[in-house]
């Protein structure tokens, strides 16, 4: 398609465009963590790209319309956000497991000593 | 969010698991639990698309097309099939298409509504690229867009701007610079830049005596 300018767009009022030289690719673990998860699951079938596309474009859109700014630096905050929608939507996982999970997570790493690995309690 | 560069590790350390790093663990662990991931593949992946998988992939592409027209003809005509031919293949099933700058035209790709992007010959995104301002101006304002991003634009050049899906993603086949005749394909993929190929900038020669 061919764009051209509708005479209505004021163009100093368009935000600015972040930079990045060839930057990281992945800001911290995590994010890394939340993209091959996405991948992983896709792979098995579990969804298709659409659905993932779809999912992803409503979390970033969500996010605009709350007046976020958007400079892709919290990208995958949205993505991981997405990631949680569908795999509940799928019911993958249930109910508050994944608050539940997170509550213990959070409990291991308070309890846990400055430079060792943090782990979940063994159950049962 | 100023500083979000340098210092992401050495906070990691400062701080106990918070905020989306403790829910993408909790999540993970969740699906490995429930044998739907496999940790394994995941730090294989995460280690492709780290350092395997880069705009090198799509460089190459490029550097073959310069040289061997036979190929460029497949590629662009049919760019699934040729770039499989160097063995990057999508992993989401999408299908590739090539777009050629000439002296008159050149193209822009973007994604609108979220970041799709050839990752198999791209890498990831650049940050920029998964921005809002760069979603939404891309289509609005593509001349001042590639301005801001360094690339002026004549009056009389066209610009098309094409915006992916998630089954169709693009590749630009930037101009080949005058003054690279007569150079190897590894020489040349070694000029193109990963923004040349989303279409933000050129290929440009670089400074004497570095060939």
């Amino acid at each position: 398609m061919t764009t051209s300018i509708p005479p209505e767009v004021d163009l100093g009022a368009l935000p600015a465009l972040p930079r990045d030289d060839a930057g990281p690719v992945f800001s911290a673990p995590w994010e890394a963590q939340a993209f091959a998860m996405t991948l992983s699951l896709h792979a098995r079938g579990v969804f298709t790209w659409r659905e993932w596309a779809d999912v992803l474009a409503a979390e970033l859109a969500a996010a605009s319309a709350r007046g976020e700014p958007d400079d892709g630096t919290h990208y995958y905050v949205h993505w991981l956000a997405a990631l949680e929608k569908l795999v509940a939507g799928k019911k993958l996982i249930l109910g508050n497991e994944l608050e539940r999970r997170v509550d213990e997570w959070d409990a291991a790493a308070r309890s846990t000593p400055h430079g060792k690995p943090i782990e979940l309690p063994r159950r049962g | 969010m100023s500083d979000h560069h340098g210092d992401d590790h050495a906070r990691e350390h400062d701080r106990p698991l918070s905020g989306p790093a403790l829910r993408a663990r909790a999540l993970e662990s969740l699906l490995v639990e429930k044998g739907l991931v496999d940790p394994k593949a995941l730090d294989e992946l995460i280690d492709t698309y780290q350092t395997k998988v880069g705009p090198r992939n799509g460089a190459k592409i490029v550097a073959r097309a310069w040289t061997d027209p036979a190929f460029k003809k497949r590629l662009l005509s049919d760019a699934t099939a040729a770039i499989a031919e160097f063995g990057f293949i999508g992993r989401q099933g999408e299908d590739m298409v090539v777009l050629e700058n000439t002296p008159k035209v050149r193209n822009v790709v973007v994604c609108t509504l979220c970041s799709c992007y050839p990752w198999p010959v791209l890498g990831l995104p650049p940050v920029w690229y998964k921005s809002a301002p760069y979603r939404a101006r891309a289509v609005i304002d593509p001349r001042g867009v590639l301005k801001e991003l360094g690339s002026e634009v004549p009056e009389d050049v066209e610009l098309r701007v094409w915006d992916s899906t998630a089954e169709l993603r693009y590749l630009v086949l930037p101009e080949r610079p005058a003054g690279t005749e007569g150079w190897s394909e590894d020489e040349l993929a070694a000029i193109v830049t990963r923004d040349a190929m989303i279409g933000v900038a050129q290929v440009k020669l670089p400074a004497r005596g570095k060939r």
